[in-house]
């Protein structure tokens, strides 16, 4: 099977589409001038900008604390739930939960944040840090049981059952057979939790509270009163902390792979 | 006995999404069917269980009506319909020839290549769609290109082209992935089988191929076009004001207007509305995973 010059030139262009406006914003974030089409030589002004800047150096804190505690929180949910859904054969509620998880999803952003903050109200709770984690961990549990159930209905049970035939009890088998292996997927599940935290918007906004201005809420008011260069160089920062992180991911999981 | 303990592990995030995923939508069905008060948090009736009958009583469908009689919400709901699936074409028409493409190459590249389709969905969708703010304003970088070549200068930005540009452009990975899970499992021998009986290419991609790749494509349509329908970023940063879609009122019926009920019965009509691709989805997941 070879590519005919026609899938070459589908995936080629496709793949200029996606990387094209990434590679001009970082270009960009390397600019002197602040007008996007006047290219006036090469400076760091505004990565020292950014450096100076208190609000968006605190917001970036405050993503980063959401970020770590609800993809832990949501990895172990969404490995409890993916054991479930793979291991427990049919039991009640398997499709409710299955269910919950898919619609998740693809349930539109704004309809989660708006929910999700009734929900916070009426019990009464003060809206911030706190709901903004609880709020991320339940946006993200869904992918983190989708990727961990990928890996765990790929695992071969009988380790596990023979680690049990010797006399381990159940939760020893899991956590020295079955964990060590689906460990690659439970720590892309984590990235991927935590990436999807740092990155949303929607949610954040409408279960956030004043003193827990993530990121992106930060970007998004600048991103209102038009270009900046300040923006591009933060987002090249980003840009790149996530590219080493998910390839340093892929190359750990292709060595074990091999 | 195994298999009850493994039962077990389900509780915790049952009982997690049932309190902040399942539960929540409940308020939010109660809430449009309240009346608007100016007062923090706007709305009148908090939940009082004790009095099911006088909430069952008080529940109107004013807000509803509100929503019917304004063309604004009609008007909202046709344009995120037509602009969600308008790009859900565009994906499959850009998607399935770039999933084709990698599922033919030799399996080292392949995995690059998925790679580096993935990728940037990994880096922040705010960011993505900003980048296109400096391309597609008036006084942008792709007006800049258009001026060198001697073109005459187009004005994107803020219509609703811009926004279905915004949105192929942030989904495309959703779309491959899928036509590509598919295509790459399939049976090259099939194929051959067609061309040794004489087929050409193309009918056999057409009769073989492609009816094969099926479940990929309505795969790759739903989660696409679900998520696309309730969009709140990119018309908000592409379409102007001019462009309306269902999640961008949510918002500002939530954030501008500060009306709690308005944006609920907004959000449960756009729900009522993604009920059945969503339930198609999951029905599609559930094979898939089995």
């Amino acid at each position: 099977m070879r590519p005919s010059v026609f899938s070459l030139s589908a995936v080629s262009l496709g793949l200029a589409f996606l990387y094209g406006p990434i590679v001009l914003l970082i270009l960009y974030s390397f600019n002197d001038s602040r007008l996007v089409t006047v290219w006036s030589g090469f400076s760091l002004r505004w990565y020292r900008a950014l450096l100076q800047d208190r609000q968006m150096l605190d917001a970036v804190w405050t993503t980063a604390r959401v970020g770590v505690l609800s993809a832990t929180l949501s990895t172990i949910l969404g490995t409890l739930a993916a054991v479930a859904l793979v291991r427990a054969g049919r039991f009640r509620g398997r499709t409710g939960l299955a269910g919950m998880i898919y619609a998740t999803l693809v349930m539109p952003e704004v309809i989660l944040g708006l929910s999700l903050l009734l929900l916070f109200v009426a019990v009464d709770v003060a809206r911030g840090f706190w709901t903004v984690t609880l709020a991320h961990t339940t946006l993200t549990l869904a992918y983190a049981t989708v990727v961990v159930q990928a890996r765990l209905s790929g695992f071969d049970r009988s380790l596990e059952e023979a680690a049990q035939d010797l006399g381990a009890p159940p939760w020893r088998a899991f956590l020295t057979v079955t964990l060590p292996n689906i460990a690659p997927a439970v720590a892309a599940a984590w990235i991927l939790a935590f990436t999807l935290s740092l990155d949303d918007l929607v949610i954040a906004s409408f279960t956030s509270g004043p003193g827990a201005t993530t990121l992106p809420m930060r970007l998004y008011s600048q991103v209102r009163l038009g270009v900046n260069p300040e923006i591009n160089a933060i987002s090249t920062l980003l840009i790149g902390l996530v590219t080493t992180g998910v390839i340093a991911a892929w190359l750990v999981q292709r060595r074990r792979r091999a | 006995m195994r298999r009850d303990r493994s039962r077990l592990a389900a509780i915790l995030p049952g009982l997690w999404l049932a309190a902040f995923f399942a539960f929540p939508f409940v308020l939010v069905l109660k809430l449009s069917l309240s009346d608007t008060a100016l007062s923090v948090p706007p709305y009148t009736p908090q939940i009082d269980w004790s009095r099911l009958n006088a909430f069952i009583a008080g529940l109107d469908v004013e807000t509803y009506a509100r929503l019917v009689a304004d063309r604004l919400y009609l008007d909202a709901w046709v344009s995120s319909l037509r602009i969600a699936g308008t790009a859900t074409l565009l994906l499959l028409l850009i998607g399935y020839p770039m999933a084709y493409g990698i599922a033919r190459c030799a399996p080292p590249a392949r995995h690059a290549l998925v790679m580096a389709v993935v990728l940037p969905f990994w880096t922040s969708f705010l960011i993505r769609i900003y980048a296109w703010i400096a391309i597609l304003k008036p006084a942008g970088l792709l007006n800049a290109a258009l001026a060198k070549l001697g073109l005459p200068a187009v004005n994107l930005l803020n219509t609703e082209a811009a926004v279905i540009l915004g949105l192929v452009y942030a989904y495309l990975p959703f779309m491959v992935l899928p036509l590509y899970a598919v295509l790459e499992r399939q049976d090259g021998r099939l194929v051959e089988a067609a061309r040794d009986l004489g087929s050409p290419p193309f009918r056999a991609f057409w009769t073989v191929t492609f009816p094969l790749s099926l479940p990929g494509v309505a795969a790759g349509a739903l989660l696409c076009f679900i998520p696309m329908a309730g969009e709140f970023v990119v018309p908000d940063l592409l379409g102007g004001s001019e462009t309306l879609m269902l999640g961008r009122v949510i918002w500002t019926e939530f954030f501008a207007n500060r009306d709690w009920p308005a944006a609920s019965a907004v959000a449960v009509a756009l729900l009522a509305t993604l009920l059945a691709p969503i339930l198609l989805f999951e029905r599609q997941q559930a094979k898939v995973l089995r």
